[in-house]
């Protein structure tokens, strides 16, 4: 079964500008999956379509079979907890520790202190952080601090995760600890769909590959396919 | 469970957030505290201001004077014919024999000269003592009495409890317009303060949204975080009002100026003042938390 079906979306913002035209993609369970482009080719649009930051101006988006396009801005809280997101800034909470920010995921769910402290510790033990849970953000390193935002965005056992320029921050070499990372996760079993602009880092992972272009996909490379 | 575990979190997360942010948790607790101290005072002296109208109304008295030749059985029927009239709240009887009686205590020289009086020889009055439940229709009360028969004078203080009956309106009704829009601007200042506090945290409700928070997830810290400020912005309020009411209060001896305006007793006054300080502390930080929260989410 597919995780994602996106079927002829179009996203035009209110500016007038379109950033994608009659877009089809889907992504199958347990996929990872690189959206590149160059600027402006409509790639960032598309993943804040699938974490309903946006709604399409026409066509369907499936996400795990929900149709998220049609989830209204009150409840988009629960197509987001079966979700994971990493973002460029890391969007981490200086004032909490990295444990705390990992936690803050589950407190909002309610879960019991022993459930919470059992799937921080294993989700900062996956990114490789198990030993800086007291430490601040502003203590680490920005591929740390990328891992912090990982480990956060798996803590709940989501099935997708949706990378938006995760390593746009990064140095080359701190990038590829964290591809490391996201590809360990992948093969837990977690689907990843990532936006980049960052082309060495795709021709290192053989990964599939969507380009796009001027809101089109120009090319839909099978894994291990594209090459720079 | 799970809803206790949540309600905790908000909980220790409020005073977290008081204390995480505290140069603004400040601004917002000494805003609450210097306007609910000026509301405090306001409200003391509004009370004061009510309760020594009500007391000098409650003074105001109509005196009725009998026909001298008046019969026993028309005294009684008198009573009742303005036990009737509207308003009317109580009617005492004072005959002529205690009024002269009164006189004689008062002064030696009445003493002298009224002690040879006999009931008959006695030319003052029998009266009717009438006091009203409203001072407002205390001239119409005093009107309706003056045509009874047997009636000979009605007297009440004319013009002076007309005057003073629209000074003590004026006063009240300043006094209450005061309150309520020091309340109101207290409540918009706070407010305020509380909305530019968690402005500043609009990062930190972006990412909430972004984990999986519903609206009322969100929401719920932020009002609770409202309440803590209001409740802690209200304890010095609280305490000055307790200690300095008390403090004035035995200083003046309970009274002001003179033993005619009489101060209202400190307890339960002044707690009862100390609990509408508490509420309106709390309901303010609530409503400004609220109105800020709001801003960021997307409904």
């Amino acid at each position: 079964m597919d995780q994602i079906r996106v079927q002829g979306v179009t996203h035009t913002y209110k500016s007038g500008v379109t950033a994608l035209y009659d877009l089809d993609l889907t992504v199958e369970k347990g996929e990872f999956v690189f959206i590149i482009g160059s600027t402006g080719c409509g790639k960032s649009t598309l993943g804040k379509l699938l974490y309903r930051e946006l709604k399409p101006t026409k066509g369907t988006i499936l996400v795990g079979g929900i149709n998220v396009g049609k989830i209204p801005n009150r409840k988009v809280y629960k197509i987001r907890r079966k979700m994971g997101v990493v973002f460029q800034d890391y969007k981490l909470l200086d004032k909490l520790t990295v444990y705390e920010n990992v936690a803050f995921a589950l407190e909002i769910f309610g879960l019991p202190k022993d459930e919470i402290h059992e799937k921080v510790v294993k989700a900062l033990e996956l990114v490789g952080l198990k030993n800086k849970l007291k430490m601040y953000p502003r203590e680490l390193s920005g591929g740390e601090q990328q891992r912090v935002a990982i480990a956060r965005a798996i803590v709940n056992g989501p099935k997708l995760l949706i990378c938006d320029e995760p390593t746009g921050n990064l140095d080359p070499k701190t990038s590829m600890e964290v591809m490391t990372v996201l590809d360990e996760i992948n093969k837990l079993g977690t689907t990843i769909l990532m936006v980049t602009h960052d082309i060495n880092i795709v021709d290192k992972m053989k990964k599939r590959t969507v380009l796009l272009n001027a809101g089109r996909v120009l090319k839909d490379y099978a894994e291990g396919e594209y090459t720079k | 469970m799970k809803t206790f575990r949540i309600l905790g979190r908000n909980i220790r997360d409020s005073f977290r957030g008081v204390w995480r942010n505290l140069s603004l948790s400040l601004a917002s607790i000494s805003c609450i505290t210097i306007t609910l101290i000026v509301v405090s005072i306001a409200m003391i002296l509004s009370a004061n201001v009510n309760n020594f109208t009500s007391q000098i109304e409650k003074d105001v008295t109509i005196v009725v004077f009998l026909d001298q030749n008046i019969e026993e059985d028309d005294i009684d029927s008198l009573y009742y014919d303005i036990d009737t009239i509207q308003y009317v709240e109580s009617i005492t009887f004072k005959g002529k024999d205690e009024i002269a009686g009164e006189m004689m205590e008062a002064s030696e020289t009445y003493d002298s000269i009224m002690s040879n009086w006999t009931h008959e020889d006695n030319p003052l009055q029998d009266t009717y003592l009438v006091k009203v439940t409203d001072i407002d229709h205390i001239a119409e009360v005093a009107k309706e009495i003056g045509y009874l028969e047997n009636v000979s004078v009605v007297k009440y203080g004319e013009g002076m409890v007309e005057e003073l009956v629209s000074i003590f309106d004026m006063i009240k009704n300043v006094t209450i317009v005061i309150v309520i829009a020091l309340i109101l601007v207290t409540a918009f200042l706070i407010a305020n303060t509380i909305k530019i506090t968690i402005d500043s945290r609009r990062r930190e409700i972006e990412i909430m949204r972004l984990v999986g928070a519903s609206n009322i997830n969100i929401k719920i810290p932020f009002i609770f975080e409202g309440l803590v400020l209001g409740v802690i912005g209200s304890i010095i309020p609280i305490i000055i009002t307790c200690y300095g009411y008390a403090a004035l209060y035995t200083r003046l001896h309970g009274q002001l100026f003179s033993s005619i305006i009489k101060l209202i007793v400190p307890e339960p006054f002044m707690y009862n003042v100390s609990l509408l300080l508490l509420v309106i502390g709390m309901v303010v930080g609530m409503v400004g938390s609220l109105r800020a929260v709001k801003k960021y989410l997307k409904i």
